[in-house]
């Protein structure tokens, strides 16, 4: 594998965690919880877009074959998303969706961190303007977990109910392959190893703080990076990409 | 003791003088009852108003236009959230006000009620919707109750990206493939008469209307703004070469304005009590959100009061 | 008033657009906390870089002057106009006063 080839693979799977989760989001919008419950669900649905559009953006610039950032979103097949499976479940009630950006969150942080230091000055760019709106993302989906889990009962049963399905989707963000290794070399990409001390840290003081319990680290689901996905993905795509593959080459 | 007539005057001479009124001030119970009704109800139609557009956040052709989309249906929350804010200065809450609207008691702009079946409907309520809603919105802006006004010029500000995404929609499908020009059109087609009917009954017809005028809640009636807007939107139209559906639409020379043909309004009316295309989803869709979001708001309260016992002791 | 107690109170909001000028008025919005007040105000108040520091305050807390008493309470400073510069005049060819 190339360096080239892997820098590629590395942004479509930045690129797509964000897609996939913006568009999960997205659904919430005008049917939230609270009124400004809603508009900040937003505000994180549209950092994630803009998140995934600056990674899709430099995918098509690293693959060198004139593919735009929606030619990336909207004409890949499913087995060609390098998403993880965590970012496609299905939004669930609002217990799942906080605490699947919490999980996202914590994980995203400090991997956005380390790569501001990237030897690849666009990645080392992207990072730097991401990690201020994860930074805020993360405080909010904690105080929430902790709202919930040391909220009502209903709620903490629901968080609780909500982490310990999530959990085994966890796995997946830590999982490496050529595709790091090669980075890793280059000094593009960080070594997992410190980003999954943070998560850890981060999860067990919010959770801590939220009297939920960490569940604990049994089998992990895999496949997303190697675009083998749920079958939600496919439906979400099919959903996605409607007017793409109806209307082929217009212009929108 | 002054008596009430004697303070409807000096309330009266207040707004002809255009001097705005502010919460604390004494104001007649129609006017407090009429601003109440109107602020809900265009609370309401903001947030409602979040539904039609919303059914295409998930099917947006590219992610500029989802994300725009989102930016802009967000901002309807905003307006919602201004408006409320408003009608609570008037001494309602916004729990009583959503109940209303929930319970099938308060109205909202009609338009809501219309589905958005294709992209191009993205496009229209955009450009006509939005646009529509900008005349009477910037009338508002010197409406004589100062929270409500207030509240317009920050929702004025806002909104004008609203109607230009939406008319640069219908101008890029006019240009487009003919399957996406025919789109367009189709649009227009539907929106254009539901569009004019939200500047509401005409004047001779509107039961609000005079003693909005003379509070100083309106400023221009209803069939002005119509006439403005529709004078506007035709030259839009012919800019990106699609043909409002008006037979009878035609320049008139000696009045500088366009005559245009009757507007239908047995559709209106049976919208209004209940029967247009989507009136039972929309009502339906803002009562799960409700009941859905309960426990969240009450799990909210309850850890907040947990955290300041904790901090008391 | 039969207020359901899940209800989040009532937040005024008060924004400063630039360093070294006021908090201003802007709304209000519902939070069950202040710092989730803060927080909703960020997200209601300021998406398009209105400002830069934030204030809230529960509405319940904020005592306001009844406009009848508006003239005993305004009126009386009408006539002191020599509280204004404008009020004393200046020898002609005085400078910097």
């Amino acid at each position: 594998m190339t360096q080239q080839e892997a820098l590629f693979a590395y942004c479509l799977r930045r690129g797509d965690d964000n897609l996939i989760l913006s568009h999960r989001l997205s659904e919430w919008c005008g049917h939230g919880p609270q009124l400004e419950e809603d508009i900040a669900l937003t505000n994180r649905a549209l950092d994630l877009i803009g998140q995934a559009r600056n990674y899709l953006q430099y995918a098509g610039t690293v693959e060198g074959k004139q593919r735009s950032e929606d030619d990336l979103a909207y004409l890949r097949a499913e087995r060609q998303f390098m998403n993880v499976k965590l970012v496609e479940m299905p939004n669930g009630d609002y217990a799942h969706t906080i605490a699947r950006c919490f999980l996202y969150d914590a994980w995203h942080l400090p991997l956005q961190q380390a790569l501001m230091n990237s030897a690849d000055e666009q990645l080392a760019a992207i990072a730097a303007k991401a990690v201020k709106e994860i930074t805020y993302q993360l405080k909010t989906s904690g105080d929430w977990m902790i709202r919930f889990g040391d909220g009502t009962e209903e709620s903490h049963r629901r968080a609780q109910a909500a982490l310990d399905e999530l959990w085994t989707y966890t796995g997946e963000l830590f999982e490496t392959d050529e595709v790091d290794a090669v980075l890793v070399k280059a000094g593009i990409v960080p070594e997992m190893g410190p980003i999954k001390a943070a998560f850890d840290a981060k999860v067990d003081a919010v959770l801590n703080e939220a009297t939920l319990k960490r569940p604990a680290d049994g089998f992990m689901m895999t496949g997303g990076r190697q675009g083998k996905h749920t079958e939600h993905l496919g439906f979400m795509l099919a959903e996605m990409q409607y007017l793409q593959r109806a209307y082929p080459g217009a212009t929108w | 003791m002054t008596d009430v007539k004697n303070l409807e005057e000096l309330f009266q001479a207040k707004v002809d003088g255009e001097l705005k009124i502010e919460p604390k001030d004494w104001m007649p119970d129609g006017y407090r009852k009429n601003l109440v009704r109107q602020i809900s109800q265009h609370a309401h139609s903001e947030v409602v108003g979040m539904l039609p557009e919303g059914n295409w956040i998930t099917r947006a052709p590219n992610l500029r236009r989802k994300a725009i989309l989102l930016a802009k249906i967000q901002d309807e929350a905003g307006h919602g959230l201004y408006l409320y804010s408003a009608v609570e200065t008037l001494g309602t809450t916004r729990e009583k006000t959503v109940d209303d609207l929930l319970g099938g008691k308060a109205k909202y702009s009609s338009i809501f009620n219309y589905p958005t079946l294709t992209w191009a409907d993205i496009g229209a309520v955009g450009w006509l919707v939005d646009g529509a809603a900008i005349m009477n919105q910037v009338m508002l802006c010197r409406t004589s109750y100062g929270p409500y006004a207030r509240a317009m010029v920050r929702i004025c500000k806002e909104e004008s990206f609203h109607q230009r995404q939406g008319y640069e929609i219908m101008s890029v499908l006019s240009k487009g493939t003919p399957e996406q020009r025919e789109m367009a059109q189709d649009a227009l087609n539907r929106w254009w008469w539901p569009s004019l009917m939200m500047f509401g009954p005409s004047d001779a017809n509107s039961p609000h209307s005079a003693q909005s005028m003379k509070w100083k809640i309106k400023r221009q009636s209803n069939d002005e703004l119509r006439q403005t807007f529709i004078d506007r939107t035709v030259q839009q139209a012919e800019v990106i070469g699609l043909k409002v559906p008006d037979p009878k639409l035609k320049w008139n020379e000696s009045t500088q304005h366009y005559d245009s043909g009757e507007i239908d309004w047995t559709e209106f009316n049976n919208v209004v009590a209940g029967n247009g295309p989507c009136n039972k989803e929309r009502l339906a869709a803002r009562n799960k959100a409700h009941d859905d979001g309960a426990w969240v708001r009450e799990a909210a309260m309850a850890y907040a009061a947990k955290k300041a016992k904790r901090k008391a002791a | 008033m039969s207020e359901n107690p899940n209800n989040w109170p009532l937040w005024e909001v008060f924004i400063q657009s630039k360093r070294g000028l006021d908090h201003k008025h802007v709304g209000s919005l519902h939070a069950a906390d202040a710092q989730m007040a803060i927080e909703n105000a960020r997200d209601v108040y300021t998406r398009r870089q209105e400002g830069q520091s934030i204030w809230v305050v529960p509405a319940v807390a904020i005592s306001a002057s009844q406009p009848d008493d508006a003239a005993m309470l305004f009126d009386p400073a009408d006539d002191k106009t020599y509280r204004h510069p404008t009020f004393y005049q200046m020898p002609e060819g005085a400078k910097f006063i």
